[in-house]
């Protein structure tokens, strides 16, 4: 069976990010990107299913600007087997994308989708979702332990009381939580054949996908900034502070 | 401009996060009507009536409702969509689980997380882990929309709603809920306890959790933990305080051995009063602390233990 994984380029997660003055957005010129944390998690998993001769080729896709085909050469360093970048420069929402990554599927026809629970730029948190929805298949969300079947899956969920376990028709989409695997460096050896496997290069177009955002972004502004307090002496001291001058205890 | 919540629930018990729902749909200016889908919850849909500012509670009795599976919610908040201009739910994992599914099907961008409500049709929303905040304008069409729920308030209760039986809508028949393992715990759920104290890496295990449930239990705290204590395995996920885990935004957050990682500060600091324990004075976490103590948890958490015993908790 074929897996599709989609990965995200995103701003690297110990990047302090800071609001452009004028209120448009973040600053993202020389600030270091890299694939979005849990998408790593979904290409590992990804790889260990080939590896167990479940999965027969791993396919990694990207909507992003040209310098996203750097996050998939990284997919394909970790075990992916080809890629297909979709470029846009414009910034695309989680259901363009969506519709973008419904297309692929229709073409590729795997039987398994795996993707990041949340793009730790946007924080939407969505894209696997309306992607199963607008495909009608279900879904596994931040997954905790992924059980594959032939016909169906195991999902094990990270949830507010919990863990909860849901099982799945195959096809399937999953998106996947911190806890799934701990995914691997890629060797020097394997980031020199990812060199060599192939990525295809589309657009939003080619797949009829209108990606003009649907959200207007009115301003990005600065959060409400806490001040640092006062550093106590003893416990008995930030008790009593607690007690006496917050009031909270 | 009517407004359609789903409610969070277990069957049993109406949670709060969706009496703060509630006041956000208040704020788009419409009706307010609450979808209580589960199975015996007839209690959850009274419950839902009494909230101030509901006009009438749909109640979708039915065994395909009682675990919230996606794509059964799916299609129920779907066959519904058509009266509403508005679809609310919470932003816990059960609303970001169908939510999206919604909106796709709808057509239109799902708004995550609001912490406000600017105007009818304007919404802020934190991006980048709360390091800025977007002002986001929805188009045409319907609003589906999650709520962070840390920033509105409570709906009163006072209210008297009608409660009006609906039918199933249809069974997908894609998949099926297997079991759950839930934490349980006496104390107060973590994203709506007054007082919450969590523990980080430098906790080292979770035997030494213990040390934090007794203070929780004189408090009346909720006990929640930093990513790396969980991904330790010290304490279960549903622990995990920031960006990707939970929002809290108690009257005081106790942080004991946690460094203050961008990640782990998205999710407390809105925190009323922040406290820390940390033997590094030059951690992060005390650049947001309104009280900061440099010591080792170690000697520092029992003592507190002791002194409050003091004090009569
Ligand atoms: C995609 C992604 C998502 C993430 N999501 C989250 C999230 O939701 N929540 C989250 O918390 N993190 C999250 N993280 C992880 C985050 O970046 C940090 O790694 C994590 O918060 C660190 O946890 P910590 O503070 O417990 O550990 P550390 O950073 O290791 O800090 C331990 C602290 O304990 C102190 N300490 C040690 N021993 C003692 C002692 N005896 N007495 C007193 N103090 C002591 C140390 O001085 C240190 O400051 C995420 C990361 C990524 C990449
Ligand atoms: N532009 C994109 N290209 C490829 N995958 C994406 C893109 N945007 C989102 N995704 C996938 O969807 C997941 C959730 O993103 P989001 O819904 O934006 O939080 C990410 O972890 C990726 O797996």
């Amino acid at each position: 069976m074929k897996v599709l994984v989609p990965v995200k380029r995103v701003i690297d997660y110990n990047v302090k990010v800071r609001v452009k003055a004028d209120q448009t957005g973040v600053d993202l010129a020389n600030v270091k990107m890299s694939m979005n944390p849990f998408d790593e998690i979904s290409v590992e998993e990804a790889v260990r299913l080939k590896e167990k001769g479940k999965a027969t080729e791993v396919i990694a896709v990207s909507v992003g600007p040209q310098q996203a085909s750097e996050t998939i050469r990284t997919a394909l360093a970790m075990g992916a087997d080809r890629g297909i970048l979709v470029k846009t420069d414009a910034e695309v929402e989680p259901l363009a994308v969506a519709k973008i990554l419904k297309a692929i599927v229709d073409e590729e026809k795997p039987s398994l989708v795996i993707t990041g629970k949340q793009a730790i730029d946007d924080d939407s948190n969505q894209t696997g979702q309306m992607l199963a929805a607008l495909l009608g298949w279900p879904q596994g969300t931040f997954a905790h332990k992924l059980e594959l079947g032939d016909a169906d899956a195991k999902i094990e969920r990270e949830i507010d009381g919990g863990l909860q376990t849901v099982d799945v028709k195959l096809p399937a989409v999953m998106t996947v939580d911190l806890r799934l695997n701990e995914p691997r460096y890629a060797s020097l050896p394997n980031i020199m054949k990812a060199k060599k496997k192939p990525i295809a290069e589309k657009a939003p177009a080619d797949y009829g996908v209108d990606v003009a955002p649907k959200l207007k972004t009115l301003k990005v502004t600065e959060p409400e900034k806490r001040k640092a307090g006062v550093k106590v002496k003893t416990v008995a001291e930030l008790l009593d502070k607690l007690k006496n001058e917050a009031g909270v205890i | 401009m009517a407004s359609l919540v789903i409610a969070e629930h277990d069957n049993k018990v109406l949670k709060e996060a969706t009496a703060k729902v509630v006041t956000a749909a208040s704020q788009l200016g419409g009706p307010v009507h609450v979808l209580v889908a589960g199975q015996g919850a007839q209690g959850v849909a009274e419950a839902a009536a009494k909230l101030q500012g509901v006009e009438k509670v749909l109640l979708a009795d039915d065994a395909l409702y009682a675990k919230m599976v996606a794509e059964t919610m799916e299609t129920l908040i779907l066959s519904l969509a058509g009266k509403y201009d508005a679809i609310l739910a919470p932003a816990t994992t059960n609303g970001k689980n169908y939510m999206p599914r919604v909106a796709a099907k709808l057509d239109v961008a799902q708004i995550s997380e609001i912490i406000k409500v600017v105007s009818a049709d304007t919404f802020e929303r934190p991006i980048y882990a709360g390091n800025a905040i977007a002002t986001v304008q929805a188009g045409a069409g319907k609003k589906v929309i999650t709520v962070r729920t840390t920033t509105f308030k409570t709906a009163g209760e006072g209210g008297s709603a009608g409660v009006e039986k609906i039918g199933a809508a249809s069974d997908p028949g894609l998949s099926k809920f297997v079991g759950e393992e839930l934490s349980k715990s006496e104390r107060p759920e973590l994203t709506s306890a007054k007082i919450v104290i969590s523990g980080g890496r430098g906790m080292q295990s979770g035997e030494n959790f213990h040390m934090l449930d007794k203070i929780a239990d004189k408090l009346h705290a909720a006990v929640g933990a930093s990513r790396a204590a969980v991904d330790a395995g010290f304490v279960p996920n549903d622990y995990q305080v920031g960006q990707t885990g939970k929002v809290v935004a108690p009257e005081l957050y106790i942080a004991v051995g946690i460094s203050g990682a961008i990640q782990h500060l998205a999710g407390m600091k809105d925190s009323k009063v922040i406290a820390a324990i940390n033997k590094d004075e030059e951690a992060p976490i005390f650049q947001v602390a309104d009280y900061g103590l440099v010591a080792d948890l170690f000697k520092a958490v029992p003592e507190m233990e002791e002194e409050l015993t003091k004090l009569g908790y």
